[in-house]
């Protein structure tokens, strides 16, 4: 590659329920996105003409959402009239996916400086608010026999022969682990307080993480995607793993990710654009791998896109000294690991979307600032952050400290 | 058995109603902090009340609620948002929000002016009845306060009668009348007798026992119209910010915050758009915009139209009979203002036929009135059969005020002056309507000068609501009263000044209009430079207002005052004054109404630059800055006025301020060119300090006339303000 492309910067905001109670539905997706970029410009007294694009996942891009809401926010946060914005969508994986394209642009040398992260505010623009072929066609669905999410998390489950308690035991550390790495301070570095027009702290914290859940807690919520499967989607995933006698619902609202509100900004630029701007390289990016697996089941494309971007890299897992897999379901916390060999001790070691949500378009961009931040409190290399992506892809990418 | 929580007086009756009457300390009720501890402590006992079966709200003052206590907002300190808030969100809305989820009716009955805050409490109940009196106002005016409606006015208004209805209502801050309110559905019903307001309130809650959900609070709520994914309202929200900025030039925060209150309001549920609505009055309350116009507008206003400089020891007095010489554009004008306040007057020109042309102008505009169904042929006749159109002085016989509009020439002045003033009544008023000329000089003319002021209108007379007093130095007090209380008698407000070259308002203009002149010398092209002077809020361009005004105007007034040897005396205005000269007696460009003047016009009223004056100015290397560009057209009349207040010219800084922003145009935001000083803001400093810094900047980039006046140098090193 010509150019490295290194990450000066990885922030985000904190993250509330996704519903109109949540601290942050007062908060429109505009401003939560402007709020992210003010501070990034301010902790770095950074001079936005220099900012060759900024480059922002958003899955829901509708309503107030919508209309290149990333060109919406860089003007909302005053940033020079300069610089351009572009909102895309990869599903799950767009936060990812607009910090892997920022590399890239980076590598390639094209451009210098380029901002990546994502915005969904799920109590706004609630999911499946911009509708789509694949969720709204019928013809479509029944093309690539399209269910829900959630059946395909069951049925790697069932797959897997993994029972309730295994899903369950997942979700408490998830919640556990982020409870303890928050009250330990371990994520103040890149979590930026949301604030209001006076200045007037909105939220601090993720508020979304239940430190005192149980297991016996989690034991007794219902399943949430049985009555889906009832209706018929179940047979539609039994007509592509006809070895199964049936799925077990073991999803529920416990050990799957929570709907919330947030946004993240990843800085990345060349080694000249940090010079040019006294902007101190953290890591860098090594590798991207983005790919394809099975429709229907959905979830199960990380660990091959992890594989792919470790192949790239010429690395293998032993390389690799911390995993993120967004944990969309628990289910596809433990396939990842599974199917790349690696241990729940260096993987989501501060717990993940289960106990602090998943705001679509956000969480891969988060997923960075994360793990850069453990990785630096650890005083460690590298790490590997992946996503389950809907129609069955996957992404992984590469980081490591300079 | 009746309790007085902190100034509410709670009774219940037998058949468990609660009436709680507001009767505060003071003349009204307001939403100060007494308020917030009764309202408090009235919906917790209501709380625990166990029989109640409704809640009737009302008051005991003439007027039902006064709203917000602006004396106690307008010294809120930028870096207080964040106990504002809290205290609007926790101990405001919290409480009313608890009233209107009570589990019983609650009723307002409306006896009286219900506005901002008032009105804001009456949304929160289920039910609204008025009485049907002029008393009862109803509306949320806070717009024209600078601030916006924090108590949930903003929010319930949108849920109760859809955006399209409510946002209007929001960004005019319009006042309703009781039928009007009932029409647009802020009131239910209305109650033409006001013993039986309470009774009916509370037969109402007699019939309607579970009407104790507000529209909102119910299951399956939409707002009228529609939420955000209308599209006539979203067609609604793309169009009003362009509609809102045309209106105030993004010089008034208000507006377009509410604005952004409403649109979030459409796009979130009830509880969340009520704690945005409060962030936004957090954010308002501190402006400076807000405070200049509380200041000004509010507190200022009032104590110029209570009289404060009207001598106190003279008895109130009416005009009965108003002699005015001159049916010209101003004596027709003063006519019908006087007329309609049923003044009987007689218009005296030179010959009947003009003095009748003078009458016919108020037939027009009554005209027009009865076209818009505000005036009917019976009051037409009545105002007209007021005036008498003569010719002969004589007719002045028994005028207890002349008030001489002739043209501005001394030596035609004295002569009027000397035929008229014998026809007054004893102790008759004599004013003169001179905007140029110094009233003890012309006072010289008069055999009683005690009883010769200035009473100086601006034009449109039946539109410009401010009239500009002037003390002789021989003007009596008694004279200066009469001529105050024939002001408010015709409902205009009042400065008083003392004498000086152009007074107040034609000294400070004349610095707007030579500060336009000189940019216009200095090279930068006019479209650019009346921009500038529209951008900073005043009503029109220097160069355009030149045009109305008239160089051949300003060049006679100079030629007057330099046949005097006062010219320049005050002011520096010299550079528009040789411009007037040049382009009446070079190019003949006399103004708009001698056939053009920096502007050709056409027949449809549109303009564009007259040409030459490129040719003969333009400079397509002259570069300032906007800002400063908007800066020196303001400061020049900040400086101006600065001047006129040290000189004693100006006799209070509220007469100044009012004075400026009816008489003048000074733009709305800066509550007056006094208080603009006040809350001006520059490299983080505020206030006169940071005015007289940048003024000291103005002053090395473009010369000595921005050099700040001494009264504002003391105000800044004594860390005082203007008040």
């Amino acid at each position: 590659m010509p150019h490295t492309a290194y990450i000066f910067d990885a922030l985000r905001t904190p993250r509330s329920k996704g519903k109109a109670d949540g601290s942050l539905h007062e908060v429109k997706p505009v401003a939560l996105g402007a709020g992210l970029l003010n501070a990034l410009q301010q902790r770095h007294d950074l001079d936005t003409r220099r900012v060759d694009d900024v480059v922002m996942g958003c899955v829901s891009p509708t309503g107030e959402q919508g209309g290149d809401v990333a060109k919406s926010i860089v003007q909302f946060a005053g940033w020079d009239e300069s610089v351009p914005g572009v909102q895309l969508d990869r599903f799950c994986a767009s936060g990812l996916e607009a910090v892997n394209i920022a590399a890239m642009k980076i590598a390639s040398g094209w451009e210098d400086l380029v901002v990546a992260g994502g915005i969904e505010s799920m109590s706004r623009v609630p999911m499946g608010s911009s509708g789509g072929a694949w969720l709204y066609d019928p013809e479509v669905a029944l093309h690539d026999s399209i269910v829900p999410q959630g059946i395909g998390a069951d049925t790697i489950a069932t797959l897997e022969g993994w029972s309730r308690e295994d899903v369950d035991s997942f979700a408490l550390a998830s919640q556990q682990r982020a409870a303890h790495a928050q009250a330990q301070g371990y994520f103040d570095r890149s979590v930026v307080p949301v604030k209001d027009l006076n200045g007037v702290t909105i939220l601090e914290k993720d508020d979304f993480i239940k430190p005192n859940t149980t297991l016996d807690i989690l034991g007794q919520l219902r399943p949430s995607f049985e009555a889906m499967g009832k209706l018929g989607f179940d047979d539609m995933m039994l007509r592509k793993y006809p070895q199964l006698p049936a799925i077990h619902h073991v999803h529920t609202p416990g050990n799957s990710s929570g709907i919330v509100d947030g946004s993240s900004a990843v800085l990345i630029g060349s080694e000249q654009a940090g010079k040019d701007l006294n902007l101190t390289p953290r890591a860098r990016i090594v590798a991207t791998a983005v790919l394809s697996t099975e429709p229907t089941i959905m979830l199960t494309g990380p660990g091959p896109a992890a594989r792919k971007a470790l192949t790239k890299a010429g690395m293998t897992t032993a390389d690799i000294d911390l995993f993120e897999i967004n944990e969309a379901f628990a289910s596809v916390g433990l396939r990842f690991m599974r199917d790349l060999d690696i241990s729940h001790e260096v993987t989501n070691v501060n717990g993940g979307a289960i106990a602090m949500g998943h705001p679509l378009g956000a969480t891969g961009a988060m997923l960075i600032s994360t793990v850069l931040d453990e990785l630096e409190r650890r005083n460690q290399k590298r790490a590997l952050i992946a996503l389950c992506v809907g129609g069955g892809m996957g992404i992984a990418t590469i980081i490591e400290r300079v | 058995m009746s309790e007085n929580i902190h100034g509410f007086i709670y009774e219940k009756d037998t058949d468990g109603i609660v009436t709680v009457t507001m009767d505060m300390d003071g003349p009204v009720n307001a939403m100060n902090s007494q308020y917030r501890d009764a309202m408090q402590n009235t919906v917790a006992k209501l709380e625990t009340e166990t029989d109640l079966t409704g809640v009737v709200l009302a008051s005991a003052k003439s007027t039902f609620f006064a709203g917000g206590d602006l004396r106690e907002l307008s010294s809120v300190a930028k870096g207080q948002e964040e106990q504002q808030f809290r205290m609007i969100d926790d101990d405001i809305k919290a409480p009313l929000r608890r009233l209107e989820k009570l589990g019983v009716p609650v009723v307002a009955a409306i006896n009286g002016a219900a506005l901002g805050g008032g009105l804001e409490i009456c949304l929160a109940c289920h039910y609204r009845l008025a009485l049907n009196t002029p008393k009862v106002l109803i509306g949320l005016p806070e717009v024209t306060l600078g601030l916006l409606p924090g108590g949930g006015g903003v929010v319930r208004s949108i849920h109760m009668l859809g955006l399209e209805k409510a946002l209007p209502l929001l960004l005019e801050g319009t006042r309703l009348n009781a039928a009007k309110a009932l029409e647009v559905g802020y009131v239910d019903a209305l109650v033409d007798d006001a013993d039986a307001l309470i009774t009916s309130a509370k037969a109402w809650i007699k019939d309607h026992p579970s009407a104790c959900t507000q529209p909102w609070d119910r299951k399956g709520h939409t707002i009228p119209g529609g939420n955000a994914s209308n599209p006539a309202v979203r067609n609604l929200l793309s169009v009003a910010p362009a509609m809102t900025l045309k209106k105030t030039r993004g010089l008034l925060p208000a507006p377009e915050r509410i604005l952004a209150v409403a649109g979030d309001t459409m796009s979130v549920d009830f509880d969340t758009a009520l704690r945005i609505e409060s962030r936004g009055l957090a954010f308002l309350i501190t402006t400076p915009a807000a405070k200049n116009i509380i200041t000004a507008g509010f507190f200022q206003m009032n104590s110029v139209n209570g009289g404060a400089a009207r001598p106190k020891d003279v008895e109130p007095g009416k005009v009965k009979k108003v002699g005015i010489l001159g049916a010209g554009m101003m004596g027709q004008g003063i006519a019908f203002s006087s007329a309609m306040a049923g003044i009987e007057v007689v218009l005296k020109d030179l010959s009947l036929d003009a003095a009748e042309q003078g009458k016919a102008y108020t037939a027009r505009l009554l005209d027009k009135q009865i076209q818009r169904g505000r005036k009917t042929e019976d009051d037409k006749n009545t105002v007209l059969g007021l005036i008498k159109a003569t010719d002969s002085y004589t007719d002045l016989k028994g005028c207890d005020l002349i008030i001489e509009a002739v043209f501005e020439n001394i030596e035609l002045k004295n002569n009027v002056t000397k035929e008229a003033e014998g026809y007054l009544t004893e102790n008759g008023v004599y004013g003169s309507n001179t905007s140029t000329l110094p009233i003890s000089q012309l006072a010289e003319a008069s055999a009683k000068p005690e009883n010769f002021i200035g009473i100086h209108f601006f034009s449109p007379v039946d539109k410009m609501p401010l009239v500009e007093i002037i003390c002789g130095d021989k003007t009596s007090d008694t004279t200066l009263a009469r001529a105050f209380d024939y002001a408010r008698q015709i409902r205009k407000t009042a400065i008083v000044v003392n004498d000086s070259l152009g007074f107040f308002t034609s000294r400070v203009f004349g610095t707007y209009l030579d500060e336009g002149a000189r940019l216009l010398t200095e090279g930068h092209d006019p479209v650019l430079i009346d921009a500038m002077g529209k951008q900073v809020g005043m009503p029109v361009g220097p160069l355009t207002v030149q045009d109305e005004v008239s160089q051949e105007l300003t060049r006679k007034a100079a030629a007057t005052h330099r046949d005097m040897g006062v010219l320049g005396s005050n002011s520096d205005c010299a550079v528009n004054i040789d411009l007037c000269e040049t382009m009446v007696s070079q190019f003949g460009r006399g103004g708009r109404y001698h056939g053009g003047g920096y502007y050709e016009y056409a027949e449809d009223g549109s303009k564009t630059v007259w040409p030459k004056l490129y040719e003969l100015y333009y400079n397509a290397n002259a570069s300032v800055p906007h800002q400063d560009m908007k800066e020196r057209l303001l400061f020049r009349q900040v400086i101006e006025s600065l001047k006129c207040l040290q000189e004693g010219v100006l006799r209070s800084v509220a007469e100044g301020n009012v004075g400026s922003l009816l008489g003048i145009g000074a733009p709305a935001w800066t509550g007056g060119f006094l208080q603009f000083v006040n809350t001006y803001e520059h490299h983080q400093d505020t206030g006169p300090a940071a005015f007289v810094a940048r003024a000291k900047e103005l002053a090395e980039r473009y010369g000595d006339r921005f050099t700040p006046p001494a009264i504002a140098v003391e105000k800044a090193s004594a860390g005082d303000r203007f008040q």
